[in-house]
């Protein structure tokens, strides 16, 4: 699951810069950025959920 | 491919005589950083924590000498860069090692490495705080020379030596392309992002979570330090966001009076803000997280300083004054990271706040561009996320697998003072018994 999350999170990344450099109108390039924010922030929610997991079976 | 470009034109002798001496101020932000990191962490480990602060300032500026400015460089110097859409994209610097050819004097490119010498060391710090009390004194500095090395030189291209980021208005129209003068975004969450990393690896100190999950108080040693060290950030942070403003934004020299007059408000605000926020939720301020609102001011003061007018600094900071305590609850109520010393939520979410204050609440962007200047700051929040974050994670997992970066459990009850180095910190003091048990 945190290989998962920080996959998710270079993969919103790449969608951003993708967007910038491969659309040239500006409405699709602002919505994929924001597509690409939302992959990171899921990405970055699931990173922190296996954290959650790991330190709870550590315990 | 490499690109060999025009060197930019030299500042005034007036321009680069100030900036020198602001650039002179930006060790102040370090001790102070210092100062509040030993004073939020326990007594039987004040001596490591400020001799760690020692190392890593050391360790980051021999490091980022010997490779990372060369990957870092400046703008208008050599870089490698890559061809997509018929647009050059610089990616990363191409200087020799050990700063082999450049002449240090009071050119624009000699300034920045002083100035990045100094601020390497700043970002160097921020993770100590989160490794408070458990990260070994070798483990503290081989993790910072990766950060001096890598992780920090490559995004502070992207922002300040001419890469792809800061080309973003000239290549895409997005605005002036990403802004970030102080370092709100290369220096701060940088750090800010290392330090998340760092607690994920080390894990919380023994005796922080009961088997419910419940977090303990284990309150710092020394507000008096902690305050103190407050008043040295604010001098240094000026002396920052105006040496970052005239060498990395092309500011005029007069701006510099704006810029300090911001920076001050941004503090000022956040840190009543947050006095406010702590009143009214505990019934009484809370100096500690008083002291951090004040900081995550600084710290989101530093992309915008230069274009705010005052009133906007007065609301950045405000902002950063009410998310710091916030964010700093929910991560040790709900998200179970110890961070002792507020790393994660003073300056990896303060910094994201001010980079996005830069297109919300300044006229920095070109004029009639003001929704690129939008989308650029947010690629750069993206690529701090998406790039940083992972990168930094990535090199301290691996580091961690061939040396240990968390002490030994002996090393966790004794005390980082007696453990590492021998002796304490406060060897007249009493020390207390329960200090002792194990938890």
């Amino acid at each position: 699951m945190k290989l998962a999350g920080f996959l998710l999170l270079v993969a919103g990344w790449a969608i951003v810069v993708s967007a910038l450099a491969l659309l040239p109108s500006a409405g699709a390039r602002t919505a994929f950025a924001l597509a690409g924010m939302a992959v990171e922030l899921l990405g970055l929610a699931l990173a922190v959920r296996s954290h959650l997991v790991l330190e709870a079976e550590g315990e | 491919m490499t690109l060999f470009v025009a060197p930019s034109p030299p500042l005034s002798e007036v321009s680069a005589l100030l900036c020198f001496l602001l650039i002179l101020l930006v060790p102040l932000a370090g001790v102070g950083l210092a100062l509040i990191n030993c004073g939020l962490g326990r007594a039987r480990s004040a001596a490591h924590a400020m001799l760690a602060a020692l190392c890593v300032t050391a360790v980051a500026a021999i490091v980022y000498v010997i490779v990372g400015f060369a990957w870092q460089g400046a703008a208008g110097r050599p870089e490698h860069v890559l061809i997509v859409g018929g647009k050059a994209w610089g990616w990363i610097a191409a200087e020799p090692f050990f700063l082999r050819g450049l002449r240090l004097d009071l050119s624009p490119a000699a300034l920045v490495v002083l100035l990045q010498l100094f601020s390497v060391g700043l970002a160097g710090l921020i993770p100590l705080s989160s490794g408070a009390d458990r990260w070994r004194l070798g483990a503290t500095c081989a993790s910072t020379a990766l950060l001096a090395g890598c992780t920090y030189p490559l995004f502070a291209h992207w922002a300040w030596g001419g890469g792809w980021l800061a080309q973003l208005g000239a290549n895409c129209g997005l605005g002036r392309g990403f802004l970030d003068g102080g370092g709100s975004g290369a220096i701060q969450v940088t750090g800010g992002l290392t330090a998340l990393s760092i607690t994920w690896i080390l894990g919380p100190r023994r005796g922080k979570f009961s088997a419910e999950g419940l977090p303990a108080a284990l309150p710092g040693h020394s507000a008096v330090l902690v305050l103190v060290g407050c008043l040295f950030a604010w001098i240094g942070w000026i002396g920052l966001n105006s040496g970052g403003a005239i060498l990395f934004l092309s500011v005029e020299p007069a701006r510099v009076v704006l810029i300090a007059v911001n920076t001050t408000l941004c503090a000022a605000a956040s840190g009543l803000t947050t006095v406010v926020v702590t009143r009214v939720r505990f019934g009484r301020p809370d100096a500690s997280l008083s002291a951090n609102g004040w900081v995550a001011g600084l710290v989101a003061s530093s992309a915008a300083a230069a274009f705010m007018k005052p009133a906007a600094a007065i609301i950045v900071g405000g902002v950063a004054g009410i998310v710091v305590p916030l964010v700093a609850d929910l991560l040790e109520f709900q998200l179970a990271i110890d961070d002792p010393g507020g790393a994660i939520s003073v300056h990896a979410v303060g910094g994201l706040w001010g980079l996005l204050a830069v297109a919300l609440l300044t006229d920095a962007g070109a004029p009639g561009k003001s929704g690129g200047q939008w989308l650029a700051q947010l690629v750069g929040m993206a690529t701090l996320l998406g790039f940083v974050l992972p990168l930094s994670y990535g090199l301290n997992w691996l580091l961690d697998r061939v040396y240990p970066q968390r002490v030994q459990r002996e090393g966790e009850l004794q005390g980082m003072d007696l453990y590492e180095l021998g002796a304490g910190a406060y060897p007249e003091f009493d020390i207390h018994g329960d200090e002792f048990l194990p938890r």
